[in-house]
């Protein structure tokens, strides 16, 4: 039988032992971590916006950050919808309602798209991930979720092509200027209406959820974007 | 590899069929359901689990002489965790898909029964070495059907084997269709039932 003394020595000599190990791994990999994230929203972006990658090959992480720097523009908005200087990596979009950072995709000076950063409650969990909207600033381009830890299979089929694909093309203007946003229908959506896409069956109070959000998120850039619809910007 | 020894030898492949952790003893049921849906996440998961396991039976086997009684539990467990904490920031770092798809489920790698079970009932009795194979014997049993689940349930519910689609259009055009139950949770309850069912069948083992 070991003493106490022995059993208080040993298991601080394990616990400093482990604890160095793993602070030693966590601090050389966190810099490829953290760029993994940074990569990973990067993607996010170009695929809401329409981009990707060319026949099978995936995108490498080069790829990614080339497309970026050569395409997309970032910056941020202020709550009226002006550009400020703020850098859009300093943003956390969760705490900070007053700054909107804004992705627009960009080519010889004429603008192929926005994407806003959306977020939101479903049923289990806060979704994450881009809307992307035409340069006429009414219709949608794409949509794509990042993180989100809803059922697979019912919930988590807003990551799917079938769901993100339904969103192209919808309007979430009115005829009369009014942000409607896009409704998530039960079932199947009306094909004559622009303004709904099919929901997911099963997944009632995720695709509530997402319709809800969109609508709060894109109520924050709506200056900017009724700007853009006046051709202010 | 040196012939191994008769012992040692049972150590490696009785996880793998005779004495599985999964269809025989039953354990480490949870990531089993959480991780089957494709093959891509079963094997990386697979090799999680082989390496945290393999590596936390040698190092407690080691250390087994030193360890006071009293609190060897947690003495286990943080050999365990940090393995596992290690392997979720590799993962983070190098296969950054996956670790999304896998999430929570490397984590709770620590609490798998099976990490747990053969540390105290191996390793701390048997020697380093045989510790190791005890431990990659296991990890592979424990693979092996993480991997047949993931199979079928990927096949049957998706239609594609490791990402590559395998059923011909003909088929979908003449009316079949993924199986949406094989994707959920119950499908991989069927799969692994079946899996037990069949198991035991073929190694004659009667309840008792």
């Amino acid at each position: 039988m070991h003493s106490n003394s022995y059993t208080i020595v040993f298991t601080s000599i394990v616990t400093i032992i482990l604890g160095g190990f793993l602070s030693v791994a966590a601090g050389t990999l966190k810099e490829i971590q953290e760029l993994n994230v940074e990569n990973d929203s990067k993607k996010n972006i170009l695929s809401s916006l329409g981009y990707e990658p060319n026949s099978d090959q995936l995108w490498t992480s080069d790829d990614i950050t080339k497309l970026f720097e050569l395409n997309i523009e970032a910056y941020v908005l202020n709550s009226n919808g002006e550009r400020t200087n703020t850098d859009p990596a300093t943003i956390n979009t969760e705490v900070d309602k007053e700054n909107l950072p804004i992705y627009v995709d960009k080519k010889d000076g004429i603008v192929n798209g926005y994407a806003i950063p959306i977020s939101g409650k479903g049923l289990w969990s806060t979704l994450y991930g881009y809307f992307a909207i035409e340069p006429d600033g009414v219709t949608a381009k794409g949509i794509t979720f990042y993180a989100h830890k809803e059922t697979p299979g019912l919930g988590g089929e807003v990551e799917k092509p079938w769901f993100q694909n339904n969103f192209v093309g919808k309007r979430f203007i009115d005829e009369d200027g009014n942000l409607v946003g896009i409704k998530v229908i039960k079932g199947k959506a009306d094909p004559g209406s622009p303004y709904e896409v099919d929901g997911i069956s099963g997944a009632t109070i995720t695709s509530k959820g997402l319709e809800s959000f969109l609508v709060d998120d894109l109520e924050k850039y709506e200056p900017f974007f009724r700007k853009i619809r006046s051709g202010g910007v | 590899m040196a012939v191994l020894d008769k012992k040692s030898k049972e150590a490696l492949t009785d996880p793998l069929m005779k004495n599985n952790p999964i269809s025989l003893q039953v354990l480490g049921i949870c990531s089993a359901l959480a991780v089957t849906v494709q093959l891509n996440t079963a094997v990386v998961m697979t090799l999680a689990v082989v390496s945290v396991l393999s590596i936390s039976n040698t190092v407690i086997s080691i250390l087994r002489k030193m360890i006071p009684g009293k609190v060897r539990i947690i003495v286990q467990l943080s050999v365990i965790a940090s393995l596992v904490i290690l392997t979720d920031q590799i993962l983070q770092a190098y296969m950054y898909d996956i670790s999304k798809q896998l999430s929570v489920f490397v984590s709770l790698i620590i609490t798998n029964c099976i990490v747990m079970g053969r540390a105290e009932a191996f390793a701390m009795q048997n020697a380093p070495g045989k510790s190791f194979l005890d431990g990659l014997g296991n990890g592979l049993g424990y693979g092996g059907i993480l991997i047949s689940v993931a199979f079928f349930r990927e096949l049957l519910g998706s239609g594609t084997v490791y990402g590559i689609p395998v059923i011909p259009d003909s088929f979908y055009a003449a009316g079949y269709q993924n199986m949406g139950l094989m994707v959920l949770s119950p499908g991989a309850f069927i799969i692994l039932g079946l899996i037990v069912w069949a198991q035991r069948m073929v190694s004659g083992v009667e309840e008792e």
